[in-house]
């Protein structure tokens, strides 16, 4: 790159944070939920988050080696940290290292640097590589246990862990916990014919739901300490209301029309927004900034698509959980939502012809 | 009053403390004065003095030139001493025509015009002594404000909408005026309300004025269809289009004039100039002027004759009190980068500012955009800032028309909340530069070949002409033989019978 001409347009004052500010400041809105999920699931899930993290930073490190790119721009910025880090809480707490380590490459090489690095890429990294795994790797995928937190009976120690996280030497018992996620769970249950509130209280109860101490992916478990950070977004303007409202209001307002349609096979608008990755996904994924849309209108209209797609998914697809994939479609039709959704420019009808007003003109 | 919301805009520190509480001081006369002869927008006025003239202060030395155009009047009293090129307040650096006058400390007045009673005199009259005067628009803008004391006879105008929002941060000259000039200012309103022909006045200023919307309250109190409006301290409030917006709730048309919808804006310090040239005869050759920054060791509101070599003002308050990393002319949103200290003051300068540190923003690296749409956010004209700047990156400039560019203001908000640090004003001024450059090559292609069609036409109007012609005498000539040889044949044959 040559050097820039000088500056001479203004603004000569700026206010902004930057963007690695931007991505410390989600990190930070993600660290109690991620501290929750780390507690409830061990040392393995620790493992696992370190490694699939550590695994992006040198995805994105040989990728700018080979490109011949400077690196440490890059890596400094923070968004292969947050990329990595968002991967791992979509990721089941005890899948083994190479899980995260696969998905790592595929988030940062194949999610965001074939597109032309952080800012080019058309669908949510850490959405792309989930996807993949999900695809290639059913089992693990899939292979969820019920907590066992830290320091309680139980709890894999430090070795054992490694063995979990690192597959050798022999690993706890872990067959004993090994549990189907809720919406999994349920999922299964109503496809042999179980009324789905007695599928869910079989195994759960709400109590459990909201606090996160069920079997799931290790960062969608706690919806209010999610709830938390998505809140922390909100005030530090970095996400604005329209995702993440009429996301889950769409699955809230599906659910509860189903539901009151038929209760018995259509599980409640409550048990859709605190199970699975609803509040995850509708604060910190769906509201990703590069793959969302730009405008108000936009937002409202990926908010809607991404909630539809979800309950769809869940209710008639053939996987329990739709997150991943709905935001993936959407972020599809970012670019037509961009088009359509542009807002008025001043002295302009939404249709770009001048305004006219009553003739002054004499 | 009822305000109406305006879309976007952003909140940049004020800044004014520093030099808020600071009186108009008058700098100390320069023994050079350098006067540019474009000091507003539209055809550069021509100089009518020689080198060696002795001019007196207020007496023209460079008369207006079209419809579109401002005379200029010697700031002080003294000679001639250089007619040329000099370092002119552009970002370009280039040299504009300058008058140099070296003045002889007298400040002997030149004759002044007669003092109008405004209230008795033809509206026309009123915009015809502000012409004279050379007054133009002292927001920056510098549009010949006769032209839009003009604008009644064109429009049907309710209201004049005096901008003294000074939205700009660090500028506090406007705000020192409306707090020691109420009274003045007023008056020159009025008198423009009346060469308007405009039954309401609103005077807007931005609430983090309360001195001076108090003094103007005061001094306004009097005249019933005079109102002070207090409107939010928002960047940027006072682009004339969007204050008119939150006073009146209607938006200009695009590519179109505040006049469309019955309002015409003036600047606060313009309506002072108004007042001295209608009440006084005094032309524009002062104007208040802003010193401010981190980097100054006294800021200050200064009142400083045109022609004034910035450095003079420096000098003046102090010097530097750290080194400046960046000098600016005007406020640090819309200013633009002062190349050189010699550079003087023109009718149109409100600040000159010596910024450092944080705020002087030189140190920032451009990252790629993350589509974070802060900018779709802060821009008070509805435009999409990225994928202007992203359609210019490409050069593909009908795109960017398309999205709007031609719309922007140039306001600065976007570049000012992108946490990339891109510098999109940048990108939409060349972008704005390129497409007038390609228009005005189209315009020159389409007039040279209609000339040279009109050309080709004209020829072959004159072959056929010639042709026609020849063709008829030729006709003639067939014509007069055969009469001849008629006539010889008849003799022959009497000849042989």
């Amino acid at each position: 790159m040559s050097t820039p001409p000088p500056l001479i347009g203004g603004p000569f004052l700026k206010q902004s944070p930057s963007v690695s500010h931007i991505m410390l400041v989600v990190m930070l809105a993600l660290t109690p939920a991620t501290l929750y999920g780390l507690f409830q699931f061990g040392l393995p899930a620790l493992y696992l988050f370190l490694v699939t993290i550590a695994a992006s930073l040198l995805a994105e490190a040989i990728w700018l080696k080979l490109a011949g790119r400077p690196a440490l721009p890059a890596l400094s910025d923070g968004s292969a940290v947050l990329t990595g880090w968002l991967l791992a809480l979509t990721l089941p707490p005890w899948a083994p290292w190479w899980i995260g380590v696969i998905g790592a490459f595929i988030a940062i090489i194949i999610g965001k640097q074939v597109f032309g690095g952080l800012g080019q890429n058309l669908f949510n990294p850490a959405m792309v590589a989930r996807v993949v795994l999900l695809i290639s790797f059913p089992f693990q995928m899939t292979y969820f246990i019920h907590p066992v937190p830290l320091f309680q009976q139980g709890a894999p120690g430090p070795l054992e862990s490694l063995a979990v996280t690192f597959g050798y030497g022999s690993g706890p018992t872990i067959d004993t916990l090994s549990s189907a996620s809720v919406l999994g769970h349920v999922k299964t249950e109503i496809g042999r014919g179980t009324v789905w509130a007695d599928a869910f209280s079989s195994t759960f109860d709400m109590h459990g739901l909201v606090f996160g101490a069920v079997p799931g992916s290790l960062g969608e478990t706690s919806a209010p300490l999610l709830l938390l950070g998505g809140l922390l977004l909100l005030a530090a303007r970095l996400i604005t209301w329209h995702i993440p409202l009429v996301m889950m209001g769409t699955i809230a307002a599906l659910a509860a029309v189903f539901n009151a349609i038929d209760p018995l096979v259509y599980p409640d608008a409550l048990t859709h927004l605190l199970s699975g990755a609803t509040v995850l996904g509708a604060f910190f994924i769906a509201t990703d900034l590069v793959t969302s849309p730009v405008s108000a209108t936009g937002k409202i209209v990926f908010g809607a698509g991404c909630g539809a797609l979800i309950y769809i998914i869940r209710t008639w697809g053939g996987y329990p959980e739709g997150m991943a994939f709905a935001v993936l479609l959407m972020n599809a039709a970012t670019p037509l939502i961009d088009r359509y959704t542009k807002p008025r420019v001043y002295g302009r009808t939404r249709r770009g012809t001048p305004l006219v007003h009553e003739e002054a003109s004499k | 009053m009822k305000l109406f919301r305006i879309r976007g805009g952003v909140h940049p520190e004020g800044r004014k403390r520093l030099s808020e509480d600071q009186p108009i001081e008058d700098l100390p006369l320069p023994e050079l004065l350098h006067v540019p002869l474009q000091q507003h927008i539209g055809a550069p006025a021509v100089a009518i003095v020689s080198k060696g003239d002795q001019v007196k202060k207020g007496q023209v030395i460079a008369t207006a030139q079209g419809n579109i155009s401002a005379p200029v009047h010697a700031p002080s009293s003294g000679t001639v001493v250089g007619l040329g090129r000099y370092a002119a307040p552009h970002p370009s650096g280039l040299p504009g025509r300058t008058i140099t006058i070296r003045t002889d400390g007298l400040e002997e007045w030149t004759e002044l015009s007669e003092p109008m009673d405004a209230f008795m005199a033809d509206p026309k009259d009123i915009a015809k002594r502000v012409s004279e005067c050379g007054v133009v628009g002292m927001g920056g803008a510098t549009f010949p404000s006769s032209v839009k004391l003009n604008l009644g006879q064109r429009y049907d105008l309710h209201t004049l909408i005096i901008n003294g929002a000074e939205c700009e941060p660090y500028l506090t000259c406007d705000d020192r005026l409306m707090r020691e000039y109420a009274d003045d200012i007023t008056m020159g309103v009025r008198i423009m309300a009346r060469a308007l022909n405009v039954k309401r006045v609103l005077i807007a200023i931005e609430g983090n004025k309360p001195s001076a919307i108090r003094a103007m309250g005061q001094a306004a109190n009097a005249y019933d269809d005079v109102t002070i409006v207090e409107v939010p301290a928002r960047y940027p409030m006072g682009s004339e289009k969007h204050l008119t917006q939150t006073l009146l709730g209607l938006e200009t048309p695009a590519r179109g004039l505040t006049a469309d919808i019955g309002a015409v804006v003036h600047n606060i310090a313009t309506a002072f100039a108004v007042f001295e040239a209608v009440t006084k005869g005094i032309p524009l050759i002062s104007r208040i002027v802003t010193v401010s920054g981190e980097a100054i060791t006294r800021p200050s509101n200064l009142r400083v004759l045109t022609g004034t070599p910035v450095a003079k003002l420096i000098e003046h308050v102090g010097a530097y009190s750290s080194e400046p990393e960046r000098l600016l002319l005007g406020g640090p949103m819309m200013g633009q980068p002062l190349a050189d200290l010699k550079v003087p003051l023109v009718k149109g300068t409100n600040g000159v500012l010596a910024l450092t540190g944080l705020q002087a923003a030189t140190q920032v690296t451009t990252t790629s955009c993350i589509r974070c749409a802060s900018c779709v956010d802060a821009c008070p004209c509805g435009l999409v800032p990225l994928e202007m700047a992203a359609a210019i990156r490409k050069e593909e400039m009908e795109l960017a028309t398309k999205s709007g560019l031609m719309d922007c203001v140039g306001c600065g908000s976007c570049a000012y909340v992108c946490p990339s640090n891109i510098p999109l004003v940048q990108y939409f001024n060349y972008a704005k530069g390129r497409i007038t450059a390609v228009q005005r090559t189209e315009h020159k292609q389409k007039e040279t070949k209609r000339l040279a069609d009109q050309r080709t036409e004209r020829m072959e109007r004159q072959a056929a002409a010639k042709r026609e012609a020849m063709e008829k005498r030729k006709a003639e000539q067939a014509k007069k033989k055969a009469a001849q040889q008629a006539a010889r044949n008849q003799e022959q044959e009497k000849v042989s019978a």
